[in-house]
Order: C-alpha cells, then sequence, then structure tokens
C-alpha cells in the first residue's frame, strides 16, 4: 500500500477509507493540494469546486462514522469532463459559446457519482465539443501531457486523461465519439474504456454525434475503471437508446483476469504499416504476454475499416450540423449582436453569434456535415457513409466469429507536439483511425499502457475490442495483462512519468 | 464528384447560422476540399445493396407511463437565458419588416 493518497488507486483508497486508515476529506484535500501544486502547468481542469467537493467528502465522513451502509467508492473523489451537465457547475464543453452556463440538471452519469457518494473535485479540459485529438482546439487553451509538458495529451478528453496521469484524480470521466477515452489514455499511459453503446445513459451529455456518442471510466488501472463503469452504468429511462439490462460483470473479470483459452484477434488493417516502430513493437510484446497467459492468437481480416475513417468523418459532422444547430442564442449560452445592424432579427443573431462562439474545428465539421445532408449530395455523402458503417458492423460480426476478443494498437503514434497536425485537420483525423470502428459498429473498446516507444520514451496504448454486451471480457484481457506487464516492469508505468511538481512551465 | 466552390461554402455556412468573415471562407474553402477528396472514399467501397445503418443497436419505441413527475422550473429553465421576460425567452424580432 502506498503512502501516498494521490499515487493510491481508487481501490486502495476504497479500501483505507472503508477500514478508517483515511477520511474522504483528507482523500480529497490531498488532491486538491496537488492540484494547486501542478495544474498550473498542466492545465487539465477547466474548473475546480474545492467547497463542493469537500463538502461532499464531509457529508460522506459523517454518513460513514454514524455507521451507514455506503457504496465501494463512496467518498473516493472524481473528476469530470467538462461536456457533462452537472447542476450549479459551470459546463461549458470547451466552448466559448457555452462560457459560464451553469446547467439546471445533472446529467444522470453525474446523479450516480453523487448517488455514490463521490465528491465532484471539477470539470476538465477538451476540444470544443469533443471535436480533436488533442485539446488544441479548446476555446480556453490545450492540456499538457503529464510526460512531456511540450506535447499534447490526446483528445478530446485530454483533461481527463492527464487528470489521472498527474494524479489528481484517481477517477475521471471521459466520453468517446470516435477514440475520444482510448486514444487519450494511450499518449499519456493511463486506462480508458469505451463501454457498449447504450451501456452508459447519454441523458445530460452534450451531444456530438448521437449514434456515436458513448461515456466511460478514465482511470490508472483495469480494476479502477471496471469499478467506476459498473457505477456508471445500467438502464435509464431518460435515455431512449440506453440498454435495459444489468451492466456486464466487469468487475468480476477485472479480479480474475483469465484468459486461459481465450482467443485472441489481431485485426490485419490496424496494424504494421501507419503505425510508429516503438508502438508496434510494444503491441507485439503484449500479443506475447497474453500468450504467456493462456490465450491463443489467431489473425482475423476486416476490409471494410479502411473506409472507417472516410464514413466517420461523413456520419459525425452529419449528426454534429444537426445536434449544434441548438446552440441559436436564444435559450442558453452565449448571444453576440451583430455589427452596424440595427434592430437586428433573430436570424441575423444567430449567425453573428455562432461565429463568435464556435472554433474553427466546429465550424468546419458543422458546415461539412451539412453539405453531406444537403439534397443533391445526401446519397453519395451520407448514405454510402451509412452503408459503409453496415459493412464495417458485417467485418466486426464475422471477426468475432473466430476470435473472442479483438486486439490492435489504440492509437498510431506516442504522443505528438503541440502545433504539429492543428493546420492539417486529416492528419489529426488519423489520430482515431484505429478507435473509430468501434464507435460505428457500438462495441465496446478498452485501452492501457502496452509501454514505452523505444525511440522517444513515450506511452503507447494497447487496445482491446469486444462484441457488443460483452464488456467483460475488455476488463478480463486487461487485467491478466496489466498483471503481467506490471511484474515485468517491477510497477506501474506512470511510476516513470516525471515528478511535476518540481517542474517549471514550458512554452507550448 | 463535383468541387466545392466558395460561393458554395458561403451558401452551406448560411443554411448552417454562422455569418463567416470572408477570410474564414478563403480558408475554409481549401481544407473542405481536401476533406471532402479524402471521406469520397466511401462511395469506392463495395456497398451496392448494401442497406443504411443510422444506428449501432436495434431501435425500439419506448414509452413510460403517463404519470406526473418533477420537471424544471420556470425560474430553472430560464437562468441561463441570455434575456428573460414575465417567465419566458425575450428574443430578437422574428419577423422582417417589409
Amino acid at each position: 500500500m502506498t503512502t501516498d493518497l494521490t499515487r493510491a488507486s481508487a481501490a486502495e483508497l476504497a479500501d483505507l477509507l472503508t477500514s478508517g486508515g483515511t477520511s474522504s476529506v483528507e482523500v480529497t484535500q490531498a488532491m486538491l493540494d496537488r492540484t494547486e501544486a501542478v495544474d498550473g502547468d498542466v492545465h487539465a481542469y477547466l474548473h475546480v469546486d474545492r467547497e463542493g467537493a469537500l463538502s461532499s467528502a464531509r457529508d460522506i465522513d459523517e454518513r460513514r462514522s454514524r455507521g451507514e451502509q455506503l457504496h465501494r467508492l463512496a467518498g473516493v473523489p472524481i473528476a469530470v469532463k467538462d461536456v457533462m451537465a452537472t447542476k450549479g457547475l459551470p459546463t461549458t464543453c470547451g466552448s466559448k459559446i457555452l462560457e459560464g452556463w451553469v446547467p439546471p440538471y445533472d446529467a444522470t452519469v453525474v446523479s450516480r457519482l453523487k448517488q455514490a457518494g463521490m465528491p465532484i473535485l471539477g470539470k476538465t479540459n477538451m476540444d470544443e465539443f469533443a471535436m480533436g485529438s488533442s485539446t488544441e482546439h479548446s476555446a480556453y487553451g490545450p492540456t499538457r501531457n503529464p510526460w512531456d509538458l511540450d506535447r499534447i495529451p490526446g483528445g478530446s478528453g485530454g483533461g481527463s486523461s492527464a487528470v489521472v496521469a498527474s494524479f489528481q484524480a484517481p477517477l475521471a470521466i471521459g466520453t468517446d465519439t470516435g477514440g475520444s477515452i482510448r486514444q487519450p489514455a494511450a499518449v499519456t499511459g493511463t486506462v480508458g474504456t469505451k463501454p457498449t453503446y447504450g451501456g452508459v445513459s447519454r441523458y445530460g451529455l452534450v451531444a456530438l454525434a448521437s449514434s456515436l456518442d458513448q461515456a466511460g471510466p478514465c482511470t490508472r488501472t483495469v480494476l479502477d475503471a471496471a469499478l467506476l463503469h459498473e457505477v456508471m452504468g445500467g438502464h435509464d429511462p431518460m435515455d431512449s437508446t440506453s440498454i435495459d439490462a444489468p451492466v456486464p460483470p466487469v468487475v468480476e473479470a477485472a479480479r480474475r483476469a483469465d484468459v486461459t483459452g481465450m482467443r485472441i484477434g489481431i485485426v490485419r488493417e490496424l496494424t504494421g504499416e501507419g503505425f510508429q516502430a516503438g508502438v508496434q513493437a510494444r503491441f507485439d510484446e503484449s500479443v506475447q504476454h497474453l500468450v504467456d497467459a493462456g490465450a491463443e492468437v489467431v489473425e482475423v481480416s476486416c476490409p471494410s475499416f479502411t473506409a472507417a475513417l472516410a464514413a466517420y468523418y461523413l456520419i459525425l459532422p452529419s449528426e454534429a450540423s444537426s445536434n449544434l444547430a441548438k446552440f441559436d442564442a436564444m435559450r442558453y449560452g452565449l448571444r453576440v449582436l451583430p455589427e452596424g445592424v440595427d434592430d437586428p432579427s433573430a436570424e441575423q443573431v444567430m449567425a453573428a453569434t455562432r461565429d463568435a462562439g464556435f472554433g474553427d474545428e466546429v465550424k468546419r465539421r458543422i458546415i461539412l456535415g451539412t453539405y453531406a445532408l444537403s439534397s443533391g449530395y445526401y446519397d453519395a455523402y451520407y448514405g454510402s457513409a451509412q452503408k459503409v458503417r453496415r459493412l464495417i458492423a458485417d467485418d466486426f460480426a464475422k471477426a468475432f466469429e473466430s476470435a473472442d476478443v479483438l486486439v490492435s494498437p489504440t492509437a498510431p503514434t506516442t504522443a505528438f507536439r503541440f502545433g504539429d497536425k492543428i493546420d492539417d485537420p486529416m492528419a489529426m483525423y488519423l489520430n482515431d483511425i484505429a478507435t473509430i470502428p468501434a464507435n460505428l459498429a457500438g462495441v465496446p473498446g478498452m485501452s492501457l499502457p502496452s509501454g514505452l516507444a523505444d525511440e522517444d520514451g513515450l506511452p503507447a496504448g494497447f487496445q482491446i475490442l469486444a462484441p457488443a454486451t460483452a464488456d467483460d471480457r475488455l476488463y478480463a484481457v486487461g487485467a491478466a495483462l496489466e498483471q503481467r506487464l506490471h511484474a515485468a516492469w517491477g510497477g506501474p508505468l506512470l511510476a516513470q512519468a516525471p515528478d511535476l511538481s518540481t517542474s517549471t512551465t514550458k512554452g507550448a | 464528384m463535383a468541387e466545392l466552390t466558395r460561393d458554395d461554402v458561403a451558401h452551406l455556412a448560411g443554411l448552417a447560422r454562422i455569418d463567416l468573415s470572408d477570410a474564414e471562407l478563403d480558408r475554409m474553402v481549401g481544407e473542405l476540399g481536401v476533406i471532402l477528396e479524402s471521406v469520397a472514399v466511401v462511395q469506392q467501397s463495395p456497398i451496392e445493396g448494401v442497406e443504411p445503418m443510422s444506428h449501432p443497436m436495434p431501435i425500439v419505441n419506448v414509452t413510460r407511463p403517463d404519470v406526473v413527475r418533477p420537471s424544471l422550473g420556470a425560474d430553472a429553465a430560464l437562468s441561463g437565458a441570455p434575456e428573460s421576460d414575465q417567465q419566458r425567452f425575450s428574443v430578437p424580432r422574428i419577423l422582417d419588416e417589409d
């Protein structure tokens, strides 16, 4: 057991809290102190709720002292991505158009955290409306990667990955539309899961693409991800796409960590060419670890995955252009009056507000979506993309006939430097090449650290994909691999990350 | 595939209610052209006769019993409004003068 509370896992903190070895106030204060020390450099948070978190912590400590039966994670603090509505706490989605907006209600995921008695530390940074792979598209400035402050922490959920990687919180909530939980996990040496579509309620999650969005856990260990997955997941009558079934036995699977006889499918189209040598090398070693643990390796082919990126960048902008139409300057958010117009119309105010309030990437995608959906082009673009989506789902179905899970590197490269891809949208989009197919088909996926790439010493990610509603398989494979990698490294990968409390700010 | 012109982008921006500046329009024509060329790959996939897929899970109609339950009050609903008046959202004029 580690003595530094900020370095402890959520599972360890839960045990300490239950045994009376610490209090929620003590744990929460330790996290807030760490934020004070390092977040000036990292910028993982857009908003820290010091008073709110401590008051929840005091409440839980009191209830525990009265002998009340509490949730396993009661008193363990958590950070929430700024795309989730939090009653009484600002929710901006990284956009100027929602600057200062305080939602009058909680997302279902947030209500469940509160019911479990988990203090909410604050809201984490993200690419504007979750559009991006680097947090460089946040209207409030980028988050820096705790491994190297000159590099990106992944995106869109770079705030949530960085907050756990820099030991400011043991747990964070992320959302994943095309890789926004898994790719940030990969480049920061952390763990992240995108559950099966419908496994976690989307009520109160500000929608990017409704048929792709899914919230999930961001953590430092596979068991912690399972514990948080269990709190977040399950049926919600407020979301018509919510699956009406119990959460798969994810915690049990993480505890057993058993892959004996399991068939691990390597996706031919998601390895080799296009993947950085060090990322590929750590992937190959991880596969060998799973073989040593008793799994069997098969190779599968998913030929339609090569068109997944293209289909995604038609389907996502189409849905986004429709979802973001609600930011109209009328009911909430920013209102800007056009310059030099007397008595402007509602339409003119809308257009001026959306120009001032949205960033470049958001405008690009709204206009692309408007084009893909316009009459005359609908069949050629959106229609064709929906057909490719079916082919991808069929490829998954076929692959899962010969494999229990599929594996690949999570992202093609390690963390790149700020500015490297910001002016080239297609280069930025390629970061999600291995993560996008899961969103299109709705299947669950996890990323966990596979080691450091030889050429740059930065973390690489290992992705596991499972059939819809078989999320528990991710945790069985993830926990088995994690055990063996920790043994090989002599501890968690993040123990090798720089100690930020002594660093000085570098330019981005 | 039809080439996207500056006028096309201006028209789309109008449909999307975004008042793009001239500089933004200039930049976006080029960027969108590159993206459109890349995403056109979907048209070369073997999609003939394939059923389009709009959603990852089978969509079923969801109903609930018709009973009253708590909801946002007027104050909470209006709490983020740029302008409100007599428990209503106050908006700029919606009709043209002429």
